[in-house]
């Protein structure tokens, strides 16, 4: 499944976050990298140095955007001058997709720049997924949403996490942005199988997938985006790989950041399972 | 419960300030039981109860929120000292909650809410709403907006009685009672020097950024924050150069401007002519004019 109308029908291998600590490397060494996964809040600006940076990457790269301050899951109203600056952004990038969390984070107008959890609830999937099409449909780009990791359950949730990531896609008709270590992480501080999750999600919705490092505590798991991605999570990518398919595919690395070699190394772990899953829609 | 009375709920106890342990309050300053709270709408594991789950998020908040803010102020940091920065920044944070989806905007109302909150500014008031300005103006002028720059050619035959120059977006004026900018440079150059250094080292650099804060004798200076090649600059400038770009920015024509800038001028009339002209030099030839709002432009 190479490309879906979910991804905007691209054939995306493995891109890496843009982060500023790599400008630099990228700007002068030019190494060849599939696309770029760049924070659209960091670029929602009026001027100066980001934009000009961005200009620069589009020149010679593939660009798509993440968000982490939609928050599809308030019960608050999309805020215009957010949509305004990301419809402004989607025009400067071209991006094919556009993905944010299924989480929320801002409650009568104030926001807590956090991913925080759902509760699993029908009323929230109906709320989420009203909120994912209003967006989709301001920006004019396939919108997909992101599992987010979680350190709390709700008392009045109805459905597990993966029932209720299927009920908002299919609600909304959106794609999946699959994160593997998220569901990793979640599956340690909720006791849940992971596998269950990966093999719950339906296939023909996932557009992309994530792959990050997280760090362990006595009592939980937290997704610090710092680490190298370890073995069970590759696990799990390549059992979501064997379902989906090759998908475009992206490390995320946000704290700690060693060098641009080191992160795109790591990312490029990825190539031995995509070239399986290649292999076998070959056969 | 709704959708929305869950999120209010738990926003609320997440924007809780911690303890001074930095772990979440039993109880807030509202009174308000956050044991009840999580216990209301937090399930708990085999491992962590309610509160131990909800803590996790009050804690990310504010971890998250105070080191933005912290990034943002250096300076004030500097002038406040470790432990009232950090006093402040938590006061601050509570008062004045992000109300924007990115924590860029954290720092957009320190300015009033120190003046309205004055306790929080330390001895030095003056040089820490000084120091507060310049850093929310170097953060601004980094990312503002930019229209393109003005041509000589575009003020061909133009009537400096109805002439109204329009200032690019991006540059902040500044009239200052001490002199910040120096200190702000030394203190990020410091952040540079520092970030991979000894704590022995990073210790006497500390003591050398007290002791120029305390050494920092009042100076009245106006300042351009501006920028050239997406670098942010701090331009000194003279009173009347100040005065001047104020009046363009409110919108005065060009002669009312420089009039007004000149009334209680110290510079010699004859001198006078000659020193505009070399002002407004400089300021085309740092692109600080917009083509846009000029007859016939866009």
């Amino acid at each position: 499944m190479p490309a879906n109308r979910f991804n905007g029908f691209t054939d995306y291998g493995v891109g890496i976050g843009l982060r500023a600590p790599h400008y630099h490397h990228i700007l002068t060494k030019k190494p060849a990298v599939d696309w770029f996964e760049i924070i659209s809040e960091n670029f929602m600006i009026d001027g100066g140095r980001p934009l000009h940076i961005l200009d620069q990457i589009l020149e010679q790269y593939r660009v798509v955007q993440h968000g982490v301050s939609m928050y599809f899951g308030s019960a608050e109203k999309p805020n215009r001058e957010h949509l305004r600056r990301l419809k402004e952004l989607v025009k400067r990038t071209k991006t094919p997709w556009l993905s944010d969390h299924l989480c929320w984070g801002s409650v009568d107008g104030r926001y807590t720049h956090d991913l925080l959890p759902m509760p699993y609830t029908f009323e929230a999937a109906r709320i989420t997924a009203q909120k994912v099409r209003e967006v989709r449909d301001f920006l004019e780009t396939p919108v997909v949403v992101e599992n987010v990791s979680s350190y709390a359950e709700f008392h009045v949730s109805e459905m597990t996490e993966w029932e209720f990531l299927n009920e908002v896609v299919e609600r909304a008709d959106c794609g999946i942005l699959l994160d593997v270590n998220n569901i990793y992480v979640s599956s340690k501080n909720h006791s849940f199988d992971p596998f269950t999750y990966v093999n719950s999600v339906p296939a023909d919705r996932v557009a992309q997938i994530h792959i990050a490092g997280h760090s362990k505590f006595k009592k939980y798991i937290l997704d610090t985006h710092d680490h190298p991605v370890i073995d069970p999570v590759w696990k799990l990518y390549e059992r979501a790989i064997e379902r989906v398919g090759h998908t475009a595919t992206l490390l995320e690395w946000d704290d700690s950041i060693p060098s641009f070699q080191e992160v795109h190394d790591e990312a490029l772990k990825a190539n031995k399972f995509l070239a399986s899953a290649s292999l076998a829609t070959a056969v | 419960m709704s959708l929305l009375n869950i999120q209010r709920r738990m926003a609320r106890a997440v924007m809780t300030p911690l303890t001074p342990a930095e772990r979440m309050r039993a109880t807030a300053p509202d009174g308000r039981s956050l044991r009840k709270v999580a216990a209301d709408i937090i399930k708990p594991n085999d491992r962590l109860t309610s509160f131990e789950r909800l803590e996790i998020y009050n804690r990310q908040y504010w971890f998250r929120v105070l080191s933005a803010f912290a990034e943002d102020f250096p300076g004030l940091r500097a002038v406040l000292g470790e432990r009232k920065f950090d006093a402040a920044a938590k006061a601050y944070i509570n008062d004045c909650p992000s109300t924007s989806f990115t924590l860029r905007n954290l720092g957009s109302k320190l300015e009033a809410w120190l003046r309205k909150n004055p306790k929080w500014a330390g001895s030095r008031q003056e040089l820490a709403l000084d120091m507060v300005r310049l850093e929310w103006a170097d953060i601004d002028a980094f990312d503002g907006k930019a229209e393109p720059a003005l041509k000589s050619e575009d003020l061909a035959g133009a009537d400096p009685e109805t002439l109204r120059l329009q200032l690019q977006p991006y540059i902040h004026l500044l009239d200052l009672h001490y002199p910040v900018d120096d200190l702000l440079l030394e203190v990020k150059k410091d952040d540079e020097d520092t970030d991979f250094a000894s704590n022995a080292f990073n210790e006497r650099h500390k003591q050398k950024r007290v002791r120029a804060v305390a050494q920092l004798k009042p100076s009245t200076i106006f300042l351009a924050v501006h920028r050239v090649d997406d670098s942010v600059y701090f331009r000194r400038l003279e009173r009347e150069e100040f005065l001047i770009l104020k009046e363009l920015r409110a919108g005065k024509t060009l002669s009312r401007a420089v009039d007004s800038a000149l009334r209680k001028s110290s510079i010699a009339p004859d001198d006078r002519p000659a020193q505009i002209q070399n002002w407004f030099q400089t300021w085309s030839t740092l692109g600080w004019f917009c083509r846009t709002g000029m007859p016939g432009k866009k």
